[in-house]
């Protein structure tokens, strides 16, 4: 089954998002932020990132492109969580490597459906 | 598929409140000019997980309410706003305005609605009075139904560099029609031996065949590579342009969410009793109990039957001490789960400060140090109240008002200086003022008033000083809104007791006072001496011990009445019988057979006298007030590892037991108690 690396600094968003993804089959494993999860994505190879993009210590735009800088990452899905209002940061985003994003505030169908797609 | 949002409400409510304390100090902070950027990225960070959580978890009234914030927060961060006093202060107010919102929902209680319009106004003057509305400022094309589409998709060389996958949005597409006709453009592929397999060289031209497709599901498809291809769409077939079919799919973020649960909302706790503990903190103590598991195993071969000689003895000893050294290292992480940085009671700090500099129009700094420093979170809930009497006892009564300030020499703005730290297995907190000090006249004049001193006593000044903390003691010349309302300084030192803790105060005049608190680290275990008198097992916190000597006659000294004290180096310490106090027969009365313990509490120090020390042991404290009643001089009992009970001695309540009982006799004289 597809492994799923979720990041949010945000612990119900981390729990919301794991409860739903871990419900469809996926395996998932959080995050607190760009950091940690940079680690973990080093240590361990995943199908599919989703970050938040507001984070402290590392920001999801900084992790995403240092994560896309891995050889082992070169095409994994990288999806952001961010919000309509923030367009500038999807632009952002992309030119760090991001594949695409998913406007807060999302429900779990909403997430399933896209990550879904994403997964084939 | 259903998934019930509730069961993260705790979660996001627990982590929101946090948010909103992160928030305050650094708004506070930011107050005191300190702007820099990472703090308001800090603040900027809360609000909007908090939109982003209530938004997600259906409280739209907090999502709309935090979006206005959010702008305003954003602009302050590109350095599109000046940050200034009125910015600030209306920020703090929609802080409160949000946490007594979030409070509402949680309790299942009306939003105060007047309020949070009130501080809408407020942000949205500052904005500018036009809101950007929800910050969807592309305008949506019409969607113009068509029999089918042709959809030309070039994508650029890069494209499978985002991890997007071009097969997978020609998938997305072809779920979208009927039917659809897809012809491949292979002309710009370069010849084998240059083709980089990374690059994408090919491009599409798809027709789809049905009926409800609108332009706007194409765009959707290949939203996330707007920007990486050319993408053009065009109508296959004109005619038949209907506009009929409504257009609801895009904006499904307002549908789900929206739905509010109003029944079952009264019956959640108010308060929440659960806490986060890091989950290293949780595998240290998987571990132990893994090594306790193996342990146990190893012991229990010999419960089974096998013949007992001298090795398996050995042995059996060797696994006890295994079993011993577990149970206490399973004992630390558990306590270590329950201990909570001291910043969780300090953070209020700042805004009371804040909020009491300006109603008594006083110039305060507020510095805090040692904020990482762990105590018992039973603790940290109980010491709040008294942290902030003392804060607001020296806010109001010790700094002085500016003008008072510069007549004496001293820097106008006032400093209070609050830290917490680690000392011989105590927490120690400091809360430091650059005051006037303590008036030893008013307190004498008022103490002789109120009948707490007879006039001919004389008392050091620690003695004094110590006075402030009786009942019915309040020096406030007028009784202010904040102190001096005489449910003073006495219920702070009892509070601070309940807990097993003390509190002295030291001070100079002009220079400032110091309280002090002291408390034990966790109230559930405490490190004890034994002692042994006549039958009786007591046990005296080690933390409070000085030293432990046998008694040489020459250093005796009977003062008045039937009190005596001992001469330590230069100290007379008063000697108090233990035996005596408590009504229990000792093996002996002669001083010199048994042995002095001297003890520390409060700036005091008595000699103890007892038949033996016995050990040294960490005992479970269990309260005796729950299980019997409140003792004098006494914190609560243990059962000792024989099945005895053991009583646990509150050497602080002892002392004042102590000098009841000689007051009965004579009154204390000035210095009995050396400092």
């Amino acid at each position: 089954m597809a492994r799923i690396l979720a990041v949010d600094d945000s612990a119900s968003m981390r729990q919301m998002v794991t409860f739903t993804l871990k419900g469809a089959g996926y395996q998932v494993t959080e995050a607190a932020d760009g950091q940690e999860a940079l680690t973990k994505a080093k240590s361990q190879q995943f199908d599919l990132i989703i970050t938040d993009v507001n984070m402290p210590v590392m920001d999801g735009i900084t992790f995403i492109k240092n994560l896309r800088g891995e050889a082992n990452y070169k095409f994994t899905p990288m999806l952001m969580l961010t919000t309509e209002s923030a367009g500038d940061k999807k632009a952002q985003g992309k030119a760090a490597g991001a594949t695409g994003w998913i406007v807060k505030p999302f429900n779990p169908d909403q997430l399933l459906n896209t990550v879904k797609k994403v997964l084939g | 598929m259903s998934i019930d949002l509730e069961q993260f409400h705790e979660t996001f409510f627990e982590e929101s409140f946090e948010g909103l304390d992160i928030m305050e100090s650094g708004l506070l902070e930011l107050e005191q000019g300190d702007v820099d950027l990472e703090n308001i990225n800090t603040i900027f960070r809360s609000a909007h997980s908090i939109k982003g959580g209530s938004g997600t978890f259906g409280f739209t009234a907090v999502a709309e309410f935090t979006h206005d914030m959010e702008t305003l927060l954003d602009q302050m961060r590109n350095g599109e706003r000046q940050v200034t006093e009125a910015v600030v202060e209306t920020l703090l107010g929609s802080v409160d305005v949000l946490r007594n919102m979030l409070n509402a929902i949680r309790d299942g209680s009306d939003i105060d609605v007047s309020s949070v319009a009130e501080v809408t106004v407020a942000i949205k003057a500052i904005l500018g009075e036009e809101s950007a509305g929800t910050g969807s400022t592309e305008t949506q094309v019409a969607a113009i139904p068509a029999k089918g589409w042709q959809v030309n998709f070039k994508p650029y060389i890069d494209i499978m560099k985002t991890g997007n996958d071009t097969v997978r949005l020609l998938r997305e597409l072809n779920s979208l029609a009927e039917s659809a006709e897809v012809t491949i453009n292979n002309d710009s592929l370069p010849l084998l031996s240059e083709l980089d397999p990374e690059d994408c060289h090919q491009s599409w031209s798809i027709n789809l065949i049905g009926n409800d497709i609108s332009e706007d599901d194409i765009r959707e498809v290949f939203a996330w590579v707007d920007d990486e291809c050319e993408l053009i769409i065009e109508s296959l077939a004109q005619d038949d342009s209907s506009v009929g079919s409504e257009h609801s799919d895009n904006d499904c973020r307002e549908t789900e969410p929206n739905k509010r649960k109003t029944d079952k909302r009264s019956n959640k706790p108010v308060e929440s009793s659960s806490i986060r503990v890091n989950i290293s903190k949780v595998d240290e103590l998987i571990n132990m109990v893994g090594e306790l598991v193996i342990t146990q195993s190893m012991l229990s071969r010999f419960g089974e039957g096998e013949e007992f000689n001298a090795s398996t003895i050995e042995k059996l000893k060797d696994g006890l001490a295994q079993l011993e050294g577990h149970t206490r290292e399973l004992q630390e992480s558990v306590m270590r789960i329950r201990m909570m940085p001291i910043s969780f009671a300090f953070q209020r700090f700042p805004r009371l400060v804040h909020d009491l500099s300006t109603t008594f129009d006083k110039k305060i700094e507020l510095v805090m140090t040692g904020e990482s420093t762990e105590l018992d979170k039973t603790v940290l809930e109980k010491i709040g109240d008294p942290l902030v009497h003392l804060v607001r006892n020296s806010l109001d009564h010790g700094i002085e008002s500016p003008q008072v300030r510069i007549e004496s020499g001293k820097s106008e703005t006032g400093v209070i200086e609050l830290s917490a730290f680690h000392q011989g297995g105590n927490i120690v907190i400091q809360i430091k003022d650059d005051g006037a000090g303590l008036n030893k006249d008013r307190i004498i004049t008022k103490a002789k008033e109120k009948g707490l001193v007879t006039k001919e006593e004389h008392l050091s000044d620690d003695q004094i000083y110590d006075l402030i903390f009786r009942p019915g003691f309040s020096t406030a010349d007028v009784v202010s809104d904040v102190s001096g309302r005489g449910v003073g300084m006495d219920v702070v030192r009892r509070n601070i007791r309940e807990l097993g803790g003390a509190v002295e105060v030291k001070s100079t005049a002009g220079e400032g006072s110091v309280f002090t608190i002291r408390l034990p680290l966790t109230l559930a275990i405490l490190d004890g001496q034994l002692v042994g008198i006549g039958n009786e097992t007591y046990i005296l916190p080690v933390i409070s011990i000085i030293e432990s000597l046998q008694v040489k006659t020459e250093n005796i000294n009977a003062v008045a009445g039937n009190s005596e004290v001992y001469r330590l180096r230069d100290e007379y310490i008063p000697i108090v019988r233990l035996y005596q106090i408590f009504g229990i027969k000792p093996i002996s009365t002669e001083l010199e057979s048994g042995l002095l313990v001297v003890v520390e509490a409060e700036g005091k120090k008595i000699a103890i006298y007892v038949d033996d020390l016995l050990g040294q042991q960490q005992v479970v404290i269990k309260s005796l007030e729950t299980n019997f009643k409140k003792i004098e001089g006494l914190s609560g009992a243990t059962i000792l590892g024989d099945g005895t009970v053991a009583l646990i001695i509150d050497i602080a309540g002892l002392i004042e037991l102590y000098q009841k009982d000689m007051a009965n006799v004579v009154p204390i004289k000035g210095g009995g108690l050396a400092a």
